[in-house]
């Protein structure tokens, strides 16, 4: 599994905010159908960490490498999802997922049908034609990281993207989203500051410290796949749990 | 049980619509204003009362269409040209950072500059007609759209702007895609201000000299002493202005059925 097609190459990346040392020589590897978590705590420099893999931010030293190229302050290679929902509320749910299209120059027309048979993976069919405001919490993160797949169907950023829900809807979005991962083939690099969120949902996890931030630990989840939540009471689930918190 | 009941009940009424409450008021008002004049407390040519207004009112209908029509026609005009103009600037403001910093504390100060003493300037320069009146409309609409505009675009979400950035999106995409839309909530708050004092502006460019409108015909009947048909004739503005208020507000509540939620 390990030895497959590496996608994303985050090599010796620092960056520092005026004297500020956020990021303290990072590298991470993401290979193809690989679910990784970065785990750190608040504040440590994950979003810059995701701002500077996006393109959006240059780095001080360090590269970010995709399929072997340079994409080092390159903006538009990688879907990209806030913590936040970002939805546009002024648009209609078809309208936002669909936004990627409008940016590379579709029109409407053409954009709709491009998206429209992915309101079943995504759990949306019938919520289409309504605005985001008209949506439940969990619905509009389900609308975020459904626009977020439109733009780039390989690579995935999710910045948190559970972390305003609930426990319960929480839990059922971490299920219900390694049942789409199964069906979508894409590779994601989850940020999170759940300990088992991380756990369930990843194959390897990478354990940033304290600002600045530096890699502390990969950590490997030899968990079988398909997960239930059954698995989050098992033993291997618990020792690896314990072993996180022990490095953390 | 039953008493607690209806308490709750106006409690209700009273947080639902906000309505009863300042109708009720100025019914008490106006039956106190009639009352004073009806037992002659004040004379009827200084203040005339409620009743006399609305009698003269229906009386002058026909006779002050054709002022109303002006009114509106200049009110109208005034208000467009300020949309267009407002549009422009506060885009060129927003996108072109030093023509911000040039031209802001330049509008603050026009604002202290009093419209009533430039009026009769315009008169001198443009002569009886429409055009000073409309000048004066935009004068006064422009400020409110241009700085409601301006507060919109800049109170846009980073992370959104970010976001249509990481996906490669250009200026103008940005600009189309989030900055205007999520600026025209505020820019219609602007929109409904200036459009109340468009009537206003009109009013005061035609009290100066003209050949019709309703400030003109507020003139006349104020040398005449004729003040039911002043009164009557601040009725027709206040529903002119409020009239033109609403439209606004439809039009947000049509074309922007996002806000409609709060
Ligand atoms: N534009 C900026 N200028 C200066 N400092 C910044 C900037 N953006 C972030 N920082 C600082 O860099 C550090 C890392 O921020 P970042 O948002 O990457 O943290 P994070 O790990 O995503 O935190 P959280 O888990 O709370 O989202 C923080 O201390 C923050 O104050
Ligand atoms: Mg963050």
């Amino acid at each position: 599994m390990n030895s497959c097609h590496n996608k994303l190459k985050v090599k010796n990346i620092t960056k520092y905010y005026q004297d500020i040392l956020v990021i303290d020589d990072i590298s991470i590897d993401l290979n193809q159908n690989e679910f990784v978590s970065i785990l750190g705590p608040s504040g440590s420099g994950k979003s810059t960490l995701f701002n500077i893999i996006a393109g959006l931010i240059k780095p001080d030293k360090g590269k970010v490498i995709i399929e072997g190229r340079d994409y080092t302050k390159v903006t538009g290679r990688v879907s990209y999802m806030y913590q936040k929902d970002l939805l546009l509320p002024w648009k209609k749910i078809i309208d936002n997922v669909a936004l990627p299209y409008y940016i590379k120059g579709k029109d409407k027309k053409e954009a709709r049908e491009l998206v429209k048979d992915y309101f079943d993976i995504f759990g949306l069919k019938g919520f289409e034609y309504k605005y985001p405001f008209q949506l439940s919490g969990g619905m509009r993160q389900r609308a975020a990281l459904m626009r977020t797949y439109m733009f780039s169907k390989d690579i995935i950023l999710l910045d948190e993207p559970f972390g305003g829900l609930d426990a319960i809807t929480k839990s059922k979005m971490q299920y219900w989203l390694l049942g789409v991962l199964e069906k979508l083939k894409a590779s994601v690099l989850f940020i999170t500051h759940d300990i088992e969120e991380a756990i369930f949902l990843s194959d390897r996890i990478y354990i940033l410290s304290d600002r600045p931030a530096k890699v502390k630990e990969k950590v490997y989840i030899d968990l079988p796949k398909p997960r239930n939540k059954d698995i989050t009471t098992s033993d291997e689930f618990n020792n690896i749990k314990r072993h996180i918190l022990s490095i953390l | 049980m039953r008493k607690f009941i209806s308490t709750e009940k106006i409690k209700e009424l009273i947080n639902k619509d906000t309505k009863i409450i300042p109708t009720i008021f100025i019914l008490i008002l106006l039956v106190f204003w009639q009352f004073v004049v009806d037992i002659g407390l004040i004379e009827r040519y200084i203040l005339p009362s409620p009743k006399n207004i609305i009698l003269t009112l229906i009386k002058i209908l026909p006779e002050i269409k054709i002022h109303v029509v002006a009114t509106l026609q200049e009110a109208i005009s005034g208000f467009s040209i300020a949309i267009i103009l407002s549009i422009i600037l506060a885009v060129l403001m927003d996108s072109i950072k030093i023509i911000k910093k040039a031209i802001y504390p330049l509008l603050i100060i026009s604002q202290t500059v009093p419209i009533i003493a430039l009026a009769p300037l315009f008169m001198m320069w443009f002569g009886l007609g429409k055009l000073p009146k409309i000048i004066v409309v935009v004068l006064v609409c422009f400020f409110p759209i241009v700085i409601s505009l301006l507060d919109g675009l800049e109170s846009v979400d980073k992370d959104m702007l970010n976001l249509i950035k990481s996906m490669g999106g250009s200026k103008f995409q940005i600009f189309k895609i989030v900055k205007f839309p999520s600026s025209i909530v505020s820019f219609f708050s602007g929109l409904r201000i200036a459009a109340t004092y468009s009537i206003m502006g009109a009013v005061i460019g035609e009290w100066l000299g003209g050949k019709e409108g309703l400030g003109l015909y507020m003139l006349r009947a104020k040398h005449a002493f004729k003040l039911d048909k002043v009164f009557a004739v601040i009725i027709v503005i206040v529903i002119l202005s409020m009239t033109l208020f609403k439209i606004i507000s439809l039009m947000q509540y049509l074309f922007m059925p996002w806000t409609r939620e709060s």
